[in-house]
């Protein structure tokens, strides 16, 4: 450790100034107006360390990986492995082995989808699915269903927008459940959900569980062996890392027994016209040459969160969203969606009268960016009875003072709209 | 600081005639008994209009309504639209609808047309390119139900 997050680790208190210095991006207006950024759950900015981690690479130490007998490549192939056991630590996995590079939790979605779905899953099984999950976690077991034989069953959600765990057990009931696949917190409520609990339940009745970890990696320190997951993914570009890498945890003993996903280089030990056979796990997964910057850059952006803590970020975000939604509900005509008792930094609403684009476009010309409509959770919206909302959502820099601009800047906009 | 005013750059998108018919517009109701129909849908929103046409025996748009949720821009458009198409005929609208489309993305379109004039104010959108799927959204249902008839499309 150096003497930098050394001191860090020592300072008192989270200095929210000083992270919002790290991310030169922050400095920028939008429409002459200051930048405030509070649409970080769909991509998040991206600290200088990430940036320079990845110009660094490419300006000083850059080849394939795996591949070549020289120096270069060597030296990439340490930072890309490194960053699998920063990964492993992050999630407190098992084995830097479980850990499998892919280009976004959409892609590792995909990955379990074929590999585990199609390759051990029979015909005639079913997945459960959530009422509250991002369509990342949706379609790939619709194309599964399609293709494979399978049924797809769905936990619905409470008026309060948290699971309805009540409904679990029965859904579970007959045995043929192979796979539940939830979202850890929900990217339109920010409710959390209670995975252990799932793990348990879904085990119990001979199924496996798979977490998306999209939203929750970001906000609070996560542990997939104390949560009980068999399969967890997360993306790296909303943990202020670079867009086109995401990460597939498995449990071993899955990761062997299933079939790898797409073919090529590094996938194999070796190749004949007659047959070829697979590498070892993770390189059974990872085909072709993979998003090397991009991993450097998610190493990066761990390192970062790391040392400042994700407690620390966690406890910084927790204020911010009570913060939130006291100013928001105290604006008359607007509905905060979601009234999770746990529940993170995503603050969903309607407001009477302003449709939620035109919401969007307003804020944007005071700077403030939002985002608007079914934010890639379609069923869900329509189970809330909407078609569609605004979302507001924090990170690591944003500060009370921008919220307080928002909720100021709705009523703004309610009375443009009366 | 309150009030309207401080939006001010925000108004030419947002016109006294956009806001006032996004809030009441004149001819979103049900047309019964109808000719041709036809649903618009903008997915990133959810917005969904359908548009309801009835023809004169010569093959004129003698009547137009819409129901259906939409943004204020979505909504003042389909407003717009109806009260510009009564007495048309297929081509005409076809020619109008790309005209228009080619104001909202660009803010002005070459066809002397009375109607488009009438759909001018509008024009703010090109400015938005997020926001021009809203105002051309009841335009490609208007477009459809042309092709589809009553079975609607
Ligand atoms: C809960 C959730 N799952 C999955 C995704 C998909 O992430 P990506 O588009 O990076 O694959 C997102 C974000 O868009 C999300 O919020």
């Amino acid at each position: 450790m150096n003497a930098e997050s050394k001191l860090s680790m020592l300072a008192p208190a989270f200095d929210v100034e000083r992270v919002r210095r790290d991310f030169p991006i922050l400095s920028q207006s939008v429409h002459g107006k200051k930048l405030v950024f509070l649409d970080s759950a769909a991509s998040a900015q991206k600290p200088r360390a990430v940036i320079d981690a990845m110009t660094h690479a490419m300006e000083t130490q850059y080849a394939n990986v795996h591949r070549g007998l020289h120096w270069m490549s060597e030296r990439t192939s340490d930072a890309y492995e490194g960053v699998r056991d920063k990964v492993a630590g992050l999630l407190n996995a098992p084995s830097r082995e479980e850990i499998v590079f892919t280009g976004s939790s959409t892609g590792a979605i995909n990955l379990v989808a074929h590999s585990y779905g199609r390759g051990i899953l029979k015909p005639g099984q079913a997945v459960v699915v959530s009422e509250m999950e991002h369509h990342a976690n949706i379609v790939p077991w619709q194309m599964l269903r399609d293709a494979h034989g399978i049924e797809l069953r769905v936990l619905p959600i409470t008026e309060a927008g948290e699971l309805e765990m009540a409904a679990l057990p029965g859904l579970l009931a007959d045995g043929r459940v192979g796979l539940v696949a939830v979202t850890h917190m929900s990217n339109v409520l920010g409710t959390y959900n209670p995975v252990s609990r799932i793990a348990q339940l879904a085990h119990e009745a001979g199924a496996l569980l798979l977490v998306d970890g999209s939203q929750a990696v970001v906000h609070r320190a996560v542990d997939v062996q104390a949560l009980g997951a068999d399969f967890y993914v997360f993306t790296g570009h909303k943990l202020y890392g670079p867009t086109g890498i995401g990460v597939l945890w498995a449990r071993m003993a899955l990761l062997d027994a299933m079939p790898p996903f797409m073919g090529g280089g590094d996938m194999i030990s070796s190749v004949s016209f007659e047959r070829s056979s697979w590498a070892k796990p993770p390189s059974k997964f990872e085909a072709g040459t993979p998003a090397i910057l991009e991993a450097i850059g998610l190493g990066a952006a761990i390192d970062y969160v790391q040392a400042i803590g994700m407690d620390a970020i966690s406890a910084h975000e927790a204020e911010l969203t009570d913060h939130a939604l006291s100013r928001l509900s105290a604006i008359e005509g607007l509905q905060v969606i979601g009234r999770a008792q746990d529940r993170g930094g995503v603050v969903s609403f309607t407001l009477e009268g302003a449709h939620a684009h035109d919401v969007a476009t307003l804020l944007d010309r005071n700077g403030i960016a939002v985002r608007a409509g079914q934010h890639c959770a379609e069923p869900l919206i329509r189970r809330l009875g909407l078609t569609s909302t605004t979302r507001a959502s924090f990170g690591i820099y944003t500060t009370r003072e921008e919220i307080d601009f928002l909720a100021d800047t709705l009523v703004r906009v309610k009375g443009f709209f009366q | 600081m309150s009030g309207a005013d401080t939006f001010q750059d925000a108004r030419s998108l947002y016109q006294d005639i956009i806001l006032d018919r996004g809030r009441n517009p004149r001819h979103m109701h049900r047309l019964d008994p109808f000719d041709a129909r036809a649903q618009g849908e903008n997915p990133m929103c959810g917005d969904q209009i359908e548009v309801r046409l009835g023809f004169t025996s010569d093959g004129r748009v003698a009547d137009a309504a819409f129901e259906g949720r939409g943004c204020a821009i979505s909504l003042a458009s389909a407003d717009l639209m109806a009260d510009v198409v009564r007495g048309r005929t297929r081509a005409e609208l076809h020619a109008l609808a790309a005209a228009f489309g080619t104001l909202a993305r660009t803010g002005d379109a070459p066809l002397a047309d009375a109607a488009l004039d009438a759909l001018r104010p509008l024009s703010g959108v090109s400015e938005y390119p997020s926001r021009v799927k809203c105002a051309t959204l009841p335009w490609n249902a208007l477009l459809a139900a042309l092709d589809a008839g009553p079975g609607g499309a």
